[in-house]
């Protein structure tokens, strides 16, 4: 839906609120967040029309960075408060965002099944591979030898979770990894993303230069995915099968399912009609 | 093959008290998986509204998930009724194939009947410890005297005999339930039906209902879990996600049908996290939200509660009773979810909590319901129970009720001035704009935030924002609709009965027979169990100098409730059994009795 004639041009300083973030100099979510204004410039949507969804951690303090409709809920359950919000009102451009331990810990569950219920959503994951507002424990994207915490000092020895295997054998229906690095492109996918229909995953490399300097080195190791997107799952399952992590800038699949969109708007009979199955 | 009486008790003096017509009469019909047991409860109690009687029937079954034992418990009356009587007045079972496993609900006395067929054994001991009548019907023989013909019906046309039930209402029923299945089925049935009532003539008598006067059109049959799911889209809800948990599946069953008719939506969430979730979003959307489950279900549900008082984001969350803590008996009913309800929030949370008084009174409460949680802004939790939600009453058509305006919504104001979601107001609830409103975009917020809504740990904000909160609930008329209130004849008295859900049934029939006795009382049954009514409650007890509370909880959770927010009679007493087996009427009539000898 485009904004009305009358309206002024939106640049993407109209799409930012006056809060001062809390993140830390250098985070990678700084880059997130200036990538979304710019997106909804690029979308074209008038600020109402948009609702920004996030859970706990500290990129899910983004929607009161923006001005937007949003909600700041609890740990791990943005994923079901966006899919009751588009579910309710679909002519909604909802956009999910959050953080790894958020997505694919506490709300694991809610990530599996919206990859499968494929909701027309769009849910950027700004992965940095540790819980930073809890200061510094390993998420579910940790490698199992990372030292650095104090809750797991000898490393987790644990796998770390594979968030675009799992969307893409869940039934994601766009998946795409972006880095902070290059803002410029997080605009482009987001805007893609969002227009995809169904449920869109956009992982982005988001360095927590605070309890993981080392991320720093990121910006070196990523590169720019060699290959262009493909809409069969099994050709992107094995890209996947030889990713490191660092591919990045490109979509990786874009499927065709149909979206999960009950039809709210088809009222075939009154309230009072429902009295009529109890009458004797 | 004619009527053997096994106790040979013969016209006793059992038979003849027995044989008084009664202002209702109580059955149960029981037998193996297969054995038609439900179709044969379903088909009486369509009869006997049809009839023009009033119904309650509930349902027990073993273990299995689907087919082994099952009872069909009926109740028929008169006038209305809400609740199984103290004892049945008769058992007819169409064999007795692990029928001990329901002895301790099928409460029986002496001056009731067990009928069963001879043929296939005997009654197992642990019905005939209250000394019960007995007599033996040929039931499998009779059914093989008509092509096709089943027990279950022959078993049917000997109740019609003994209770009173007009058989054209029982053929009726025979022939709407069976239209499907084509002639040769209605046949065979109401050939089964004929012999049990002709050969039944011989039987001992049981209590017989008057014949009914009132015009059957003006009655509904409806379960608690639909009547609540009506209760819902009657107060506006049109979305619903629900994850499935007995006994509360039939409340999303009846539901995702229905709200599809009205222009609504259900989804089948992948767990209750995402159910309450998902109903806080579409609510934030503006669209009124339910979900429906049970206890381990609203445990699961608490944090998000927590957001949704916060956030101010009215949900209603319909909490079905069951057998607790844990897995429990999911089959079976408690009222112990009481404390979690009230008191399972985290920090300092006001919400509501409501609790329906009756069977058609869950149509009226969770429309309440939904008008109380979208007009404060908060969630409402409604208690019903399994007892309330799976059973079928035939009941006076609910009246229609209107709660005037809902949720409160800001407009665009257009002076420039940045929109405050979390506005203090002097009733403390602050217009909430709708996404896709221009000029109103804020983010909801479960962190502690300022008018604005942004979020902050100042400690004035903090005291602020929970005055405001809680003043929503505390400065809010709640009316009259906060409790029913019931009298005996002979008025109030000085014993007041305080009580809640589906105690209220057992509650209403002792006070009934207290005041038919010539004694007063007062009943007070509480829709609204939070926030406390302190006020009207003082008013109500009057000049009561004692007080009897009735729940169904081993602990006495009401009662403690009501301890800490209440100024109750000196003279306190507490009649509080754990679940399964329902609150009789007899038992508190026993109180109360007890306090007048």
């Amino acid at each position: 839906m485009d904004a009305p004639a009358e309206r002024k041009k939106l640049a993407a300083r109209d799409f930012k609120s006056s809060i001062k973030p809390i993140w830390c100099p250098g985070c990678g979510d700084y880059a997130v967040l200036n990538a979304l204004t710019k997106a909804f410039v690029e979308l074209g949507r008038a600020p109402e029309q948009i609702a920004v969804v996030s859970g706990i951690g500290c990129s899910s303090r983004i929607p009161a960075y923006l001005s937007a409709y949003g909600f700041h809920g609890v740990h791990g359950r943005a994923l079901p408060i966006a899919t009751g919000l588009k579910l309710a009102r679909p002519e909604l451009t909802v956009v999910v965002t959050g953080g790894d331990g958020d997505g694919f810990s506490i709300g694991g569950n809610h990530f599996l099944h919206a990859c499968r219920r494929n909701v027309d959503l769009t849910y950027i994951v700004m992965d940095n591979q540790v819980y930073g507002m809890t200061k510094g424990q390993a998420s579910p994207t940790t490698a199992p030898d990372w030292e650095g915490s104090k809750l797991t000092p000898e490393g987790t020895g644990i796998n770390p979770f594979q968030p675009l295997v799992i969307a893409l054998a869940s039934g994601a229906n766009f998946i795409a990894r972006v880095s902070s690095s290059d803002p410029v492109n997080i605009a482009q996918i987001i805007v893609e993303a969002v227009r995809h229909p169904g449920f869109s995953l956009v992982q982005v490399l988001s360095p927590c230069i605070t309890f993981r300097p080392e991320q720093q080195e990121w910006r070196d190791q990523v590169r720019t995915a060699s290959v262009d997107f493909t809409g069969d799952a099994a050709r992107a399952a094995r890209r996947l099968m030889t990713d490191d992590g660092f591919n990045v800038g490109k979509v990786l699949f874009k499927g065709n399912r149909r979206p999960f969109a009950p039809d709210a708007a088809s009222e075939s009979c009154s309230v009072t009609e429902l009295d009529r199955e109890f009458e004797v | 093959m004619g009527i053997d009486d096994l106790a040979g008790v013969g016209a006793s003096s059992a038979d003849a008290q027995a044989a008084q017509a009664g202002a209702s009469v109580s059955l149960v019909i029981a037998g193996s998986g297969g054995a038609g047991v439900v179709t044969a409860g379903a088909l009486l109690l369509e009869a006997a509204a049809a009839a023009g009687w009033f119904a309650w029937m509930t349902r027990s079954s073993g273990p299995q998930i689907r087919g082994g034992e099952a009872a069909a418990m009926l109740r028929f009356a008169t006038a209305p009724i809400h609740c199984h009587d103290d004892c049945f007045d008769l058992l007819m079972a169409i064999d007795w194939d692990n029928i001990e496993r329901f002895a301790a609900e099928i409460a029986l006395d002496s001056r009731s009947l067990v009928i069963g067929d001879q043929d296939l054994g005997q009654a197992h001991e642990s019905l005939l410890h209250s000394g019960p009548r007995q007599a033996s019907l040929p039931l499998k023989r009779l059914a093989a005297t008509v092509a096709d013909g089943r027990p279950n019906m022959v078993a049917l046309g000997a109740i019609a005999q003994l209770i009173g039930l007009p058989p054209p209402a029982m053929r009726q029923a025979v022939q709407t339930h069976l239209a499907r299945k084509g002639q040769a089925a209605i046949d065979a049935s109401l050939g089964a039906f004929q012999a049990g009532f002709d050969h039944a003539a011989d039987l001992p008598p049981v209590r017989r209902l008057a014949q009914p006067q009132a015009a059957p059109s003006a009655r509904w049959s409806i379960t608690g879990n639909e009547a609540t799911g009506l209760g819902a889209i009657r107060g506006g809800v049109r979305f619903v996600a629900g994850y499935p948990i007995t006994p509360a599946t039939e409340v999303l069953e009846w539901m995702a049908p229905s709200l599809a008719k009205v222009g609504g939506v259900l989804v089948q969430a992948e767990d209750e996290l995402a159910s309450i979730n998902q109903i806080i979003g579409a609510s934030y959307g503006g669209t009124p939200a339910l979900t429906a489950t049970s206890g381990p279900g609203l445990s699961l549900m608490m944090e998000s509660l927590g957001l949704a008082v916060a956030a101010e984001v009215p949900v209603v969350v319909v909490n079905v009773m069951r057998g607790g803590p844990s897995t429990g008996i999911p089959t079976k009913s408690e009222q112990a979810d009481l404390n979690l309800a009230v008191y399972g929030l985290h920090g300092d949370a006001p919400h509501l909590v409501l609790a329906p008084v009756s069977v058609p009174d869950c149509v009226r409460t969770a429309q309440w319901a939904v008008h109380l949680a979208e007009a404060l802004q908060t969630p409402a939790i409604v208690l019903t129970d399994q007892a309330m939600g799976q059973s079928r009453a035939v009941i006076a058509r609910p009246e229609a009720a209107t709660d005037g305006a809902g949720r409160e919504l800001a407009r665009q104001t257009g002076d420039g001035q940045r929109y405050q979601r979390y506005a203090v107001t002097a009733s403390g609830i602050s217009p909430m704009a709708i996404p896709g409103t221009p000029g109103l975009a804020y983010t909801a917020d479960g962190l502690e935030h300022n008018e604005a809504g942004t979020p902050s740990s100042r400690a004035t904000d903090h005291q602020i924002q929970l005055d405001k909160r809680s003043r929503k609930l505390a400065a809010f008329d709640f009316g009259k609709q906060w409790a029913e209130i019931f009298d005996a004849q002979a008025g109030p008295g000085d014993i007041v009965i305080i009580t809640w859900g589906s105690s209220t049934g057992p509650a209403r029939e002792a006070l009934e027979r207290y005041s038919a006795k010539g004694g007063a009382a007062r009943l007070v049954s509480l829709r609204l169990i939070a926030p406390a009514q302190p006020g009207p409650m003082a008013q109500v007890l009057g000049g009561a100098r004692r007080a009897l509370v009735v729940e169904q909880s081993h602990s006495g959770q009401f009662y403690r409730m009501l301890r800490a927010f209440y100024d109750l009679p000196r003279e306190l007493r507490a009649l509080h059994q754990a679940g399964p087996l329902p609150i009789r009427p007899g038992q508190i009539l026993d109180q109360l009795d007890a306090w007048r000898n």
